[in-house]
């Protein structure tokens, strides 16, 4: 079994949302993953950040590829249509949905093993194509499926639960996405809810790909002393570079700030995202300074976390395209088809 | 034998030299003058430098397959001298630059040497390589149109269309480089030939067309709105054509938005996915590639198949296996696309016979994939898909509606309509499906894994074979809904003849010559798998039918066998597979081969 059906309990007290749901609301099915694993929490964060948003829940499609990342999405948002792609290919699924339904906010889970190896190929696309979506990549240096070989993300001198040392070097999702030009890049850490949470908002809030790679440890197969992607590890070498807070169009700032401490960036559906704390000189929209910071801070021996870059005048697939504003499943047959007397116009080129 | 309006010409180039305008220029004329006629461009996988082919094959009768019986070559090309001038057929003709002498081991006693000094001709009176080279084709068109008793007026209105009056200059270069062919093959040659042409009214109601743009066209009237695709050939030019007409016929006056989406992927496992996601939106949406990227497609095609999601695949076949000849035709994917995919899949298929059919069958498609919810591949071939045939003028009802299957709507799901996502509610094998975003009753998880009735995520063995069993009826039961076979009887034929997609005019033109011979043939073509009740019933009629197809190992045959009651040992293969489109001659000498003397004693013949 892949997941577990989740008694609904009705509580009074619990808080509503603009459309009057609870985050019950946005939950799935009960998770079937090992206990403690990191991507519960990354569901969690999804589930919090759509209910903060009032995302209705059936205009959410929520996808994936294969892998233990690929479960999660049926752990939240019951209400949404879900879909399991084929390994890697969770990018190409999302395009063409997005493609022929703009209207629907997308959600993209996905793996090391699935987007950096397999996948990598669509990764790189979606990104180059700029689809409308958020991309969560959970990324656990490990194949649990498999039971435990190394995925391409795995740092050289990470020691697997076999004690096999990797000496490749890793392909950093974070990395990666600078230099494709991607048009939000973050990273944050399943066990800090805090920094995910606002990320995820303004991710969903971004309009083009928001990759977010959320270091999400394996409890069984990767939480071990030597491994570069257990909880002890990430807890003792993440230094949260930038702090942020999404504030939704209309939404209330209640976060405190010091006057003239935050920068704001403002997205294009009009909401903000506020940098609490960034490191002297460093400019989130800048891809450059961002991709040099986190080099340098990953040559301390750091992780950095937070909303490292966004850029939010990136043109997103459609207005690429051209495409009209409504969605294409929603045009009627009667305009799309030229009709009897085009057609003679059409074919009389060929007389 | 040859003569009036039935001839078969060879013009052999090198390509890049601009000699396809040339040729499509006599084509066109020829078309023009009411006269059946077929074009078949053999090309090099290569830009520049390497020789190439044109066919053109002039048929009063209106027989348009492919003739290797060449009455005339025209032979521009020194590096292919040799094989050329060894195909023309005796009593025939060659024509030939004469700026050079041609080496005397090249000369036969039986064919006429014509020579131009094209080259000669063409320095005099322009300058520029480039455009001494182009005028030098032209130039051979005005040979051939004065040895042929071309319409002058035809070529002159053509070279008026594709100039225009802002190209003044071009045009007259043009005609003046047509005249000067024109006029040296008149004062040096009996003209015209024997082999001539005589204007018809045979083609009035006809286009002339390639089947990849008649395909676009259909995506563009079903009402298409996703195309994801990776270039490969010979299907490059289907999306293409479809990007173009969509550009024109789907752009909002007021914004000038697009009412389509075309998005050339990363490779074909991409456009595969991208098309399977706009499908499971609810979009009319395709790809379009060749065998190669029908093997890297597979793993989507079954996760389509499995999950039943509607979208359809064009495959424009080429020669396989691997890239095989990437500029050859041949129907080497038939098997592929009827299993693709790992596990048990199959898959319907339609088989178009010439470009009026890839514009209906493309249509058709789209309804059937929404119908059976299911991938739909429409398989034609380098042939169809990249030469000009002359089809009939294509026709459009305007009453047509799509046909969107079984698809549960808000209001439905609103008022409580029970929704199970794989359950046979109706008896047909056929779920009923919802769309994304529309009602929260609606959504369910589409999965490859295994799945039951409701969608839910199985690994129980009762639970995943009632669904994979249903998918089985469903795919049954589309037989009947698919395009029946086209069957031509003749009166007293006990043998018949079986074939599909683009060897149909080669067949049907090779079962006329066999009746003059004695020998008649029943004529079946299939045009869709699964096979209707009628293919079966044809087959076990005859105790012999001959199964003619391009591709070594008798894939349709295999089919047949498979997939119907008959018996391999009542069925005859015949094939030819080296990338030529199939001819008549072909057919007939191989059925002749077949039939041994007791049983062409049998049939009286």
């Amino acid at each position: 079994m892949s997941w577990i059906e989740k008694p609904r309990v009705h509580h009074p007290s619990l808080e509503e949302n603009e459309l009057g749901l609870t985050r019950r609301d946005y939950e799935g099915r009960m998770s079937t993953l090992c206990a403690g694993c990191g991507h519960d929490s990354i569901t969690a964060a999804i589930i919090e950040a759509f209910w903060k948003l009032s995302v209705p829940p059936h205009r959410v499609a929520k996808l994936s590829g294969i892998g233990c990342s690929a479960k999660t999405p049926t752990y939240f948002i019951k209400e949404a249509h879900g879909f399991n792609a084929v390994h890697g290919r969770m990018p190409s699924i999302a395009t063409g949905g997005n493609a022929a339904n703009r209207g629907l906010v997308y959600v993209g889970i996905s793996g090391d093993g699935d987007s950096l190896s397999i996948g990598l190929g669509q990764l790189c696309h979606a990104v180059r194509r700029n689809v409308d979506m958020l991309y969560v990549l959970e990324n656990n240096g490990v194949y649990g499926l498999t039971k435990g070989q190394f995925s391409a993300s795995a740092d050289v001198g990470s020691v697997a639960k076999t004690g096999e040392v990797n000496r490749q070097r890793p392909i950093d999702p974070v990395l990666l996405a600078l230099s494709l030009g991607a048009g939000f890049v973050a990273r944050s850490f399943s066990g800090d809810k805090a920094q995910l949470i606002p990320i995820l908002e303004a991710g969903l809030g971004h309009r083009g790909l928001a990759l977010v790679d959320v270091i999400s440890p394996c409890v069984t197969f990767n939480d071990h002393e030597g491994s570069t992607k257990s909880y002890r590890y990430t807890r003792e070498h993440e230094v949260e570079a930038v702090t942020a807070d999404f504030v939704p169009l209309r939404g209330e700032i209640t976060a405190d700030y010091e006057p003239g401490s935050a920068r704001e960036v403002r997205m294009h559906d009009g909401s903000t995202v506020r940098f609490r704390k960034v490191p002297e000189d460093y400019d989130p929209t800048d891809r450059d300074a961002a991709y040099a910071y986190v080099r340098e801070r990953q040559e301390a021996g750091e992780i950095p976390t937070g909303l490292l870059h966004i850029d939010p005048e990136a043109e997103e697939m459609h207005e690429v395209m051209g495409t009209v504003e409504t969605p294409l499943v929603d045009l009627p047959y009667e305009t799309l088809c030229p009709g009897r007397e085009k057609l003679a116009e059409i074919t009389a080129a060929f007389r | 034998m040859s003569g009036l309006n039935d001839f078969a010409l060879k013009i052999a180039t090198v390509n890049g030299t601009g000699s396809a305008s040339a040729n499509n220029l006599l084509m066109k004329a020829i078309f023009r003058m009411g006269i059946p006629v077929t074009g078949k461009n053999v090309f090099p996988s290569n830009i520049q430098g390497l020789p190439t082919w044109y066919e053109i094959r002039v048929s009063g009768e209106g027989w348009t397959a492919r003739s290797p019986e060449y009455d005339l070559v025209v032979a521009m090309n020194p590096a292919t001298y040799e094989r050329d001038i060894a195909e023309v057929q005796p009593g025939g003709w060659v024509l030939h630059d004469a700026s050079w002498p041609l080496p005397r081991e090249l000369r036969r006693e039986d064919v006429t040497f014509l020579g131009v000094p094209l080259a000669e001709m063409g320095a005099e009176r322009f300058h520029g390589s480039r455009t001494r080279i182009l005028m030098k084709n032209v130039g051979y068109v005005g040979a051939l149109a004065a040895l042929l008793d071309l319409d002058r007026e035809v070529v002159r209105s053509l070279l008026e269309e594709i100039f225009g009056t802002k190209k003044r200059a071009l045009l007259d270069a043009n005609f003046e480089a047509f005249d000067l062919g024109w006029t040296w093959a008149r004062e040096h040659f009996q003209t015209p030939l024997p082999i001539r042409l005589s204007p018809l009214e045979a083609t009035k109601d006809s286009i002339l067309i390639d089947g990849n743009t008649a395909a676009a066209i259909g995506c563009l009237y079903a009402g298409a709105t996703v195309a994801s695709w990776y270039p490969i050939t010979p299907s490059t030019s289907l999306v293409q054509a479809f990007e173009a007409y969509a550009g024109e016929y789907r752009q909002d006056p007021e914004t000038g938005k697009l009412k389509v989406a075309v998005i050339q992927a990363e490779d074909e496992l991409a456009a595969a996915g991208m098309a399977i996601g706009a499908g499971w939106m609810g979009a009319r949406s395709f790809t379009s590639t060749s065998g190669a990227g029908i093997s890297l497609m597979s793993e989507f095609i079954g996760l389509a198949y499995y999950t039943e999601i509607p979208v359809v695949f064009f495959d424009i076949e080429r020669v396989g296996p691997s890239t095989g000849m990437p500029t050859r035709t041949q129907q080497g994917d038939l098997l592929t696309v009827a299993y693709a995919s790992h596990g048990d899949t199959k898959h319907i298929a339609l088989f178009p016979a010439d470009p009026g059919e890839c514009f209906e069958l493309a249509v058709a498609a789209f309804d059937l994939a929404e119908r059976f919810q299911t991938p739909v591949f429409v398989v034609s071939d380098l042939d169809i898909g990249m030469n000009d045939w002359v089809v009939p003028r294509f026709e459009w009802d305007d009453g047509y509606r799509p046909d969107r299957g079984k698809v549960l709507g808000a209001e439905e799901l609103e008022a409580g309509v029970e929704f199970l996502r794989y359950a046979d509610v109706d008896g047909d094998g056929i779920p009923w499906r919802t769309l994304p975003g529309v009602h929260p009753r609606g959504a369910y998880f589409t999965r490859g894994s295994g799945h039951d009735y409701r969608a839910r995520y199985t690994e129980d063995a009762g639970p995943y074979t009632e669904v994979v069993d249903r998918l089985l009826r469903k795919h049954r039961n589309a037989r009947e809904h698919v395009p029946p076979p086209i069957v031509r009887r003749r009166p007293g034929a006990r043998l018949g003849l079986v074939t599909v997609g683009g060897c149909d005019c080669a067949c049907r033109e090779a079962v006329e010559r066999l009746a003059e011979e004695g020998v008649e043939l029943d004529y079946l073509r299939v045009r869709a798998f699964p096979f209707s009740d009628q293919v079966e019933a044809f087959l076990l009629e005859h105790e012999t039918s001959f199964v003619v197809e391009q591709n070594r190992d008798a894939q349709l045959l295999q089919l047949l066998v498979a997939e119907t009651a008959v018996t391999k040992d009542r069925l005859v293969s015949l094939r030819r597979y080296g990338g030529l489109p199939l001819s008549a001659v072909h057919v007939v000498e191989d059925v002749l081969a077949k039939l041994d003397a007791r049983t062409r004693a049998e049939v009286g013949a």
